[in-house]
């Protein structure tokens, strides 16, 4: 599959179809790749798609559109959501893009590898639904769906929604289990506000405001966030007991409400590990039930949720009665 | 600022009102003598929909113990469509308050007409009655990235 | 840095007599950038503003803070008193200690504090104000009437006489409305049509009035001055340019079996009709749901008896678009629905009637050619009974809280005929009160009672019964205190009257705001009681409250007046609170635009010099001549690039903030 990706863009370049590639680059260890532009069929060599190339690199876009020429991207199916609704923030260029669809079996989290004993990490590959791993000690294996992200586990389905062309799109057809992605969100919800709250504060304690997850979402594609600005009088860099510290996430989450594809990227960006998908997916669960199912990048012109609205919508008061549980 | 423990309780509540109906409804209220509590602070807005989450989110991180927001009865918003999107905005925000674990008291959308004087202020009442009954707002002050 | 004056009013005892006025003066004058603070006795009045012009010039002062009634009442006030002192008036805050505080609290001390906070929110709010331009806006020299009932027709004529342009929109075939059903007014007893047609047909010849009847108000955007209205004009299926009136069609049209509306279902009516003789426009309707033509493809009889050629059944509804600078609302009224009283037998005896129907059964053009008989068996009754407030100062929800106003009257109107036209007809009244406040309206009543022997019993009536071709009343009598139990050959219920129910929708287009009851609200009960608190919409007839037809046509004078002031000015000054956009912050993401009720949003591809980086960017532009500042954008913003000036998103925060010190 990396071949033929890398082939294909060879041949885009070769053509001058595209001035650049924004792909994936083989990273320092053998399991972190890392997004990148190649501005040459020979820079290609070090291009990589594998099971840990789970940046979505929709967002790159914003800025390769406003580069000289086309750029080749190469966009897993559950990316072309992030990519479609940046067309429909007028964020990315469509006419300088040239997109490949790229097949997905599911990306993959270091960290459960990690956390199950297996250290000191070579390289990683795939054989069948086994995951072979070198490691200093020796090889090992670990079970392929054991090590997927949690927003694999719960995939969206592997359909791309915008692409030029397709390579490989086949081949993850079958794969990845599909579950509730609402379950922890459910399960949150069946707690008693106390529990929440300890919940949350034991989470949100971890932040150390690295930005991060805001640098990634490609829903946060502000030139200037108004934590950055001093539209809100709200940045406030210097205390820890400022709005800006303790509301960051909640206003974050309000802002990319109703336009947040569930990509994921939040949470497995985050250095704490912190649960931040379960914010967003806390208002996706909301305007699903409230004002009916809504995929935020399944189209490109429908209205946002929160730029829509009907007479007969709910009242907040719904909220209150029923009492934060179901 | 610390409060004494023996002091009563006073809440602090901020209400976000409407121009035309619902500040309109909190004057005919006051022109029409029909008491609420002093604690009940009105900031005024051109409509519901100027009401962003971050002024109820910074009313409760300085120490608000309930937000209410008050606007045109749907289908009567003096811009048309205002409070249908006030209503989305607060809905939405006052689940998410509600899942972190923060009391669904504190905060609610009431729709009060200019001619609603009564609903006003027994509207007001009964909030400073819930925020009584809930005691100091502690929780949104303490939803922060540092715990003590 | 900002130099702010802060002046609390003692609005004479109403604000001083709860809140201690000069702590607040001490209180404010703590507050950072404040260099003047003082108190007066009454700060709207000359004295009062010349205190403020005073201190701006002495203080030098950049902003003030007045701390009195609701801005509602006098933000003009004080930012006219601001301007002749010269800042800017949009550098005036208005802290609200009567409305919001002294009327409502008792506690002094509770009062004070809650005083010192709201003008310390003031405060905080008008350090961050920024002076603001206003702009103008044009002025359409036409003003559009919706209803053209007496409230519209005479609110039409005065504006036309003043020199302006008016269209009335009547959704029924012709003008009139319920005047033109009535048969004789109080209390002077004149003809309805003797005194309402001479208007009608004046409205119709006037060459500044167009009137648009069968048709109805579609859609309206726009604002004050500037109005875009699409009229549906309903497909009449004849030719208003051919058509002679002469009523053949009517004669011939084989389908009469509808009800007649405007007999009030008293008889039926032709598929092809005018709703009464003396209808303007003089051109009849095809109903086509009861039309055979329309129903089965046959018939046509109308179309070959007419000598002009001027039925179309192919005529289709035809929307016609008008600017217009205002609208006068004037839909005036129908009669309660009476199914949640069925104590009274309306549903089930045709005996017993509305005071409404009453008046088709004594029109000489009614259903009985204005013979008084029952709807059963045609004979004269013998005996009467009227009963009031039907329905009106209801204490539970089957009917209205408000009194109609109108009945007292209509009903000793109604019994004074009777008695006068048929003497042998005992007429007995059942009433809660009986209101007869109004010129000579008392002294009307007392000739009903005194000169006319009618029979007033104060007490209610609790059930009517049919019983062998009779109705039974029972009732109580307060004054003797017994039960009444009599027999009588009809009922008559004052039914309690309500705003015409398509009133609720034509408020949502208008953006004008309206009652529990559906009446529209006046911008002020005393003071504005013709005009809606959304400008550019005003207020005739019975929309706004019950009336009868004097109030009704001095309402609709005055009305007529607001609307010709507003024309005669040749552009307005615009609300200068709008929206404002920073190219700098903008994403051009849309998200504002699609939330904007008035379209005021656009986006421009623009360069744009970000801390050196120059790029086009695409940014969203503001048309502050559309924009009227409601705010949904900025909220909408996710990156606060867009404000509202006046009300911007430090100004709201640094009340909070000022608020939850």
């Amino acid at each position: 599959m990396q071949e033929r990706l890398i082939e294909r863009a060879k041949e885009l370049l070769s053509d001058g179809t595209v001035v650049r590639v924004l792909g994936w680059k083989q990273g320092d260890l053998g399991y972190n790749p890392e997004p990148a532009y190649f501005n040459s069929p020979e820079e290609l060599k070090d291009f990589v798609y594998d099971g840990f190339c789970g940046a979505n690199l929709s967002k790159y876009m914003i800025a390769a559109g406003k580069m000289e020429g086309n750029t080749l991207v190469f966009l897993k199916p559950c990316d072309t959501y992030s990519f479609n609704q940046l067309i429909k923030e007028h964020r990315v260029n469509r006419e300088k893009t040239y997109i490949i669809g790229v097949g997905c079996k599911g990306t993959l989290d270091i960290d459960k590898i990690k956390n199950a004993g297996i250290k000191g990490i070579e390289s990683i590959s795939q054989d069948g639904d086994t995951l072979k791993i070198q490691t200093i000690y020796g090889e090992k294996e670990f079970p392929f769906n054991d090590a997927l992200l949690e927003r694999c586990t719960v995939c969206k389905g592997k359909t791309h929604q915008v692409y030029d062309e397709l390579i490989g799109a086949e081949e993850g057809e079958e794969a990845g289990p599909a579950g509730n992605r609402f379950e922890m969100v459910e399960k949150l919800e069946a707690m008693t506000p106390e529990e929440r709250f300890a919940f949350w504060q034991n989470e949100l304690s971890k932040c150390i405001r690295c930005n991060a997850c805001r640098n990634v979402c490609p829903a946060c594609s502000c030139l200037k966030c108004v934590f950055d600005s001093n539209k809100f009088d709200s940045a406030q860099k210097a205390n820890v007991d400022t709005f800006e510290e303790q509301m960051f996430h909640v206003i974050r989450a309000f802002h990319v409400a109703g336009r947040c594809t569930d990509c994921g990227e939040c949470s497995r960006v985050c250095p704490q590990g912190i649960p931040l998908h379960l914010l967003n997916r806390k208002f996706i669960k909301d305007i699903n039930e409230f004002y009916g199912p809504y995929q935020a990048g399944e189209d490109t012109d429908s209205r946002a949720p929160l730029t829509d609205y009907t007479f007969e919508d709910v009242e907040p008061g719904i909220v209150t009665e029923r009492g934060g549980k179901h | 600022m610390q409060v004494e423990k023996t002091q009563e309780f006073r809440p602090k509540i901020v209400a976000f009102c409407c121009n035309w109906c619902s500040y309109a409804g909190a004057d005919l209220a006051g022109s029409s003598r029909l008491a609420y509590p002093a604690d009940v602070k009105i900031i005024r807005v051109p409509c519901s929909c100027r009401v962003n989450p971050m002024f109820i989110l910074r009313a409760f991180q300085r120490g608000a113990d309930g937000v209410i927001l008050c606007g045109c009865h749907p289908g009567d918003c003096h811009y048309t469509t205002g409070n249908y999107y006030a209503r989305r905005r607060m809905t939405l925000l006052f689940s998410m308050l509600d899942y972190l674990g923060v009391e669904n008291g504190r905060t609610r959308v009431e729709w009060v007409s200019a001619a609603e004087g009564v609903k006003f202020s027994t509207t007001m009442n009964e909030f400073v009655a819930k925020i009584h009954s809930l005691g100091e707002n502690v929780r949104l002050g303490d939803l922060r990235c540092k715990k003590d | 840095m900002q130099r702010i004056g802060v002046f609390v009013c003692h609005c004479g005892t109403n604000i001083a007599a709860t809140v201690d006025v000069a702590r607040v003066v001490e209180a404010a004058a703590k507050e950072p950038g404040v260099v003047h603070a003082e108190d007066y006795q009454y700060m709207c009045s000359e004295a009062g503003q010349l205190k403020i012009r005073e201190a701006i010039k002495e203080k030098n002062l950049t902003g003030i803070v007045v701390c009195s009634c609701s801005p509602r009442m006098h933000e003009n006030t004080f930012r006219q008193a601001a301007e002749r002192a010269g800042i800017n008036p949009y550098m005036v805050e208005i802290a609200n200690i009567r409305e919001h505080c002294s009327w409502i609290h008792k506690d002094i001390e509770e009062a004070t504090e809650k005083a010192v906070i709201l003008a310390r929110a003031a405060i905080a709010k008008v350090t961050l104000n920024a002076p603001l331009q206003s702009g103008t806006s044009r002025v359409v020299k036409r003003a559009l009437v919706i209803g053209g009932g007496i409230a519209g027709i005479q609110t039409a004529l005065d504006i036309a006489d003043a020199g302006y342009e008016v269209d009335i929109v009547e959704k029924t075939p012709s003008i009139g409305g319920r005047m033109s059903q009535l048969d004789k007014t109080f209390p002077t007893l004149d003809c309805s049509a003797c005194i309402l047609t001479p208007k009608m047909v004046e409205a119709a010849a006037h060459d500044k009035i167009t009137i648009y009847t069968y048709s109805e108000v579609e859609k309206v955007s726009g604002f004050v001055g500037d109005f875009q209205v699409d009229i549906r004009k309903k497909a009449r299926s004849v030719d208003m340019s051919k058509c002679t009136g002469c009523g053949v069609c009517q004669e011939k049209c084989p389908s009469k079996k509808t009800p007649n509306e405007f007999n009030r279902g008293l008889n039926t009516r032709s598929a092809i009709y005018t709703p009464f003789a003396q209808a303007i426009p003089n051109v009849p309707v095809i109903d086509r749901e009861n039309c055979i033509k329309f129903k089965t493809g046959k018939c046509g009889v109308c179309s070959k008896v007419c000598q002009a050629g001027a039925i179309d059944y192919e005529q289709k509804d035809e929307i016609v678009t008008q600017n217009y600078g205002a609208i006068v609302v004037a839909t005036g009224f129908d009669t309660i629905k009476l199914d949640k009283f069925d104590e009274y037998s309306y549903s089930t005896s045709p005996d017993v009637i509305t005071s409404l129907e009453l008046e088709r059964i004594m029109n000489a053009a009614g259903p009985t050619k204005g013979h008084l008989e029952r709807m059963s068996d045609h004979k004269p009754p013998k005996s009467m009974v009227f009963i009031q407030c039907v329905g009106s100062r209801c204490a539970d929800k089957r009917g209205k809280s408000y009194c109609s106003k109108i009945c007292c009257m209509y009903t000793a109107k109604h019994a004074m005929l009777i008695r006068d036209k048929y003497p042998d007809v005992e007429v007995t009244v059942f009433y809660i009160d009986v209101r007869t406040p109004g010129k000579n309206f008392d002294e009307f009543y007392r000739r009903a009672v005194e000169e006319y022997g009618v029979n007033y019993i104060k007490g209610q009536v609790g059930k009517v019964a049919e019983k062998g071709g009779k109705l039974l009343v029972q009732g109580v009598d307060l004054i003797d205190n017994k039960r009444i139990l009599m027999e009588t050959d009809m009922v008559v219920l004052a039914t309690a009257i309500e705003p015409n129910p398509d009133v609720r929708k034509i408020a949502t287009m208008l953006t004008a705001s309206i009652d529990t009851n559906n009446f529209l609200t006046e911008s002020h009960a005393k003071l504005r009681p013709v005009e809606s608190p959304t400008a550019g919409i005003f207020l005739s007839g019975v929309c706004q409250g019950p009336k009868d037809i004097p109030e009704t046509v001095a309402q609709a004078g005055a009305a007529a007046v607001k609307v010709v002031g507003l024309l005669a000015k040749d552009h307005l000054v615009t609300n200068p609170c709008t929206a404002k956009s920073d190219e700098l912050l903008c994403n051009g993401c849309s998200s504002c635009e699609k939330v904007c009720p008035y379209g005021a949003i656009s986006y421009e591809e623009k360069e744009v010099n970000d801390h050196g980086i120059r790029e086009t960017r695409r940014v969203a532009v503001v048309n502050s001549a559309l924009c009227q500042g409601c705010g949904a954008c900025t909220v909408a913003c996710p990156s606060g690039a867009m404000d509202l000036q006046g009300f911007s998103n430090r100004q709201i925060l640094a009340e909070v903030d000022a608020i939850c010190r």
